[in-house]
């Protein structure tokens, strides 16, 4: 998931009869949900908005592991943080998918995450919370990959072949996170004393707001959307898919026996959907400038970790050249 | 025939899927191997996208490696979504 504001650099929409024939003959290719591979020519705008959206959603799942690195030495029994390592194994997995599905691209993977590393590229803005207690890490799989499993179900149908095929693998892995998530909360309310409980009803006031800002802003009649919806990159807009992760979320927050912090939220007879609160877009806006409440303790740690693994990469290059070096002597 | 280079043959069945390895063809170079590849392989529309590779440059595990590569994964079963059971009142997750 986790791209929520993507530049397309489009003005406003082309018309067909505006568009070069290469031009043409592409967007009859995305109209007929023929999937655009690498070798295909492409307009340069689709290039780079795929660029930015998949090195977005990289940069997401790797950053995404830290809110749960977190609980690793303190999950409370062996069980419990072995799976969560399985789990934080599995986005590392999905942040290098993509960022290979984004060199497909002709992208540099150092240099984006470079873009990262300087504040020039963004990622969910959802990472820049702090997991404060045990029933986070059930919160999150819950509902934080719950989220990001409604977006890419839609991203598998999305028109770059290899974007789709990443979101492919990575949705048959999520749905193992979302359960593992649910059932930590479902054990606490279940079998949990009056204070775990209260931590489980905590984690949700918590992140509930975060997790539906995730989606991103209102679907406007901005440009970006437009061209992302006419190239097929996105395939619903942000609040469709915000209504479709709440309709389906709700009923397994009642079985919990929890609420969420919305005094709005109510199910509409009429509509058959979930009414819901305005979101605070002052704060969205905010954490994603960078001044959430964890924004630069993670970039922070991101650099560390890069600066700080050199040392491991420049000796696997040594001894790559000093194996050549044997075989070539011998 | 043995000097020409071995090529590794890869076809797309049809749009939006992986390529997949289907067999090989020897050839003098790439395009003739491309060339080959079309005429053993696509001959029944088979595919929409061809793609060879040398032989030569591909790294195979060994299959004595077998265990060593593929048992640990074996008893993590909390890897996989039907580990974590869930009653049916949640719905499908």
């Amino acid at each position: 998931m986790y791209a929520q504001l993507v530049e397309t650099g489009a003005k406003r929409l082309k018309t067909m009869e505006e568009m070069s024939p290469e031009e043409r003959e592409f967007q009859e290719k995305v109209d007929a949900e023929t999937k655009i591979e690498p070798k295909n020519w492409m307009p340069e705008g689709y290039r780079k908005t795929l660029v930015r959206q998949i090195s977005q959603h990289a940069h997401s799942e790797v950053v995404g592991m830290l809110p749960e690195g977190n609980w690793v030495t303190r999950a409370p029994t062996l069980k419990r943080k072995l799976q969560l390592m399985a789990k934080i194994q599995d986005e590392a997995g999905h942040g290098l998918y993509l960022y290979s599905a984004m060199e497909t691209l002709g992208a540099d993977r150092d240099e984006e995450i470079e873009k990262l590393h300087q504040g020039k590229a963004k990622y969910s803005s959802i990472f820049n919370y702090p997991t404060l207690n045990w029933a986070d890490m059930g919160a999150v799989g819950w509902l934080v990959d719950g989220a990001a499993i409604v977006n890419q179900v839609v991203l598998q149908r999305t028109s770059y072949g290899p974007y789709s095929r990443a979101m492919v693998r990575i949705c048959k892995e999520e749905s193992f996170h979302q359960r593992q998530g649910y059932q930590i909360l479902l054990d606490m309310m279940r079998e949990g004393t009056e204070e775990q409980k209260a931590m489980v009803q905590d984690a949700i006031n918590r992140l509930w707001w975060p997790s539906l800002m995730m989606f991103g802003p209102h679907d406007d009649e901005s440009p970006n959307s437009q061209q992302s919806m006419a190239w097929k990159i996105k395939r619903k807009s942000n609040d469709e898919l915000r209504q479709m992760f709440i309709d389906q979320t709700v009923p397994q927050l009642e079985f919990l026996g929890c609420t969420a912090p919305d005094p709005d939220l109510k199910f509409n007879e009429e509509t058959g959907h979930y009414d819901f609160g305005e979101i605070d877009w002052q704060e969205f806006y905010d954490v994603l400038k960078g001044n959430g409440p964890c924004n630069r303790e993670r970039i922070n740690t991101r650099k560390k970790a890069i600066d700080e693994g050199a040392w491991v990469r420049e000796a696997a290059v040594a001894y790559a050249k000093k194996q050549k070096q044997r075989a070539q002597a011998a | 025939m043995s000097e020409w280079r071995l090529y590794e043959v890869f076809v797309r069945s049809k749009h939006g899927l992986n390529h997949k390895h289907v067999g090989s063809v020897h050839a003098a170079d790439a395009e003739m191997a491309m060339e080959n590849a079309r005429d053993l392989y696509t001959r029944r529309n088979e595919g929409v996208s061809i793609w060879v590779v040398p032989s030569d440059t591909i790294t195979a595990s060994a299959s004595d490696e077998k265990e060593v590569l593929f048992d640990p994964s074996e008893d993590k079963i909390y890897r996989h979504a039907s580990f974590y059971e869930l009653p049916d009142e949640v719905g499908h997750m």
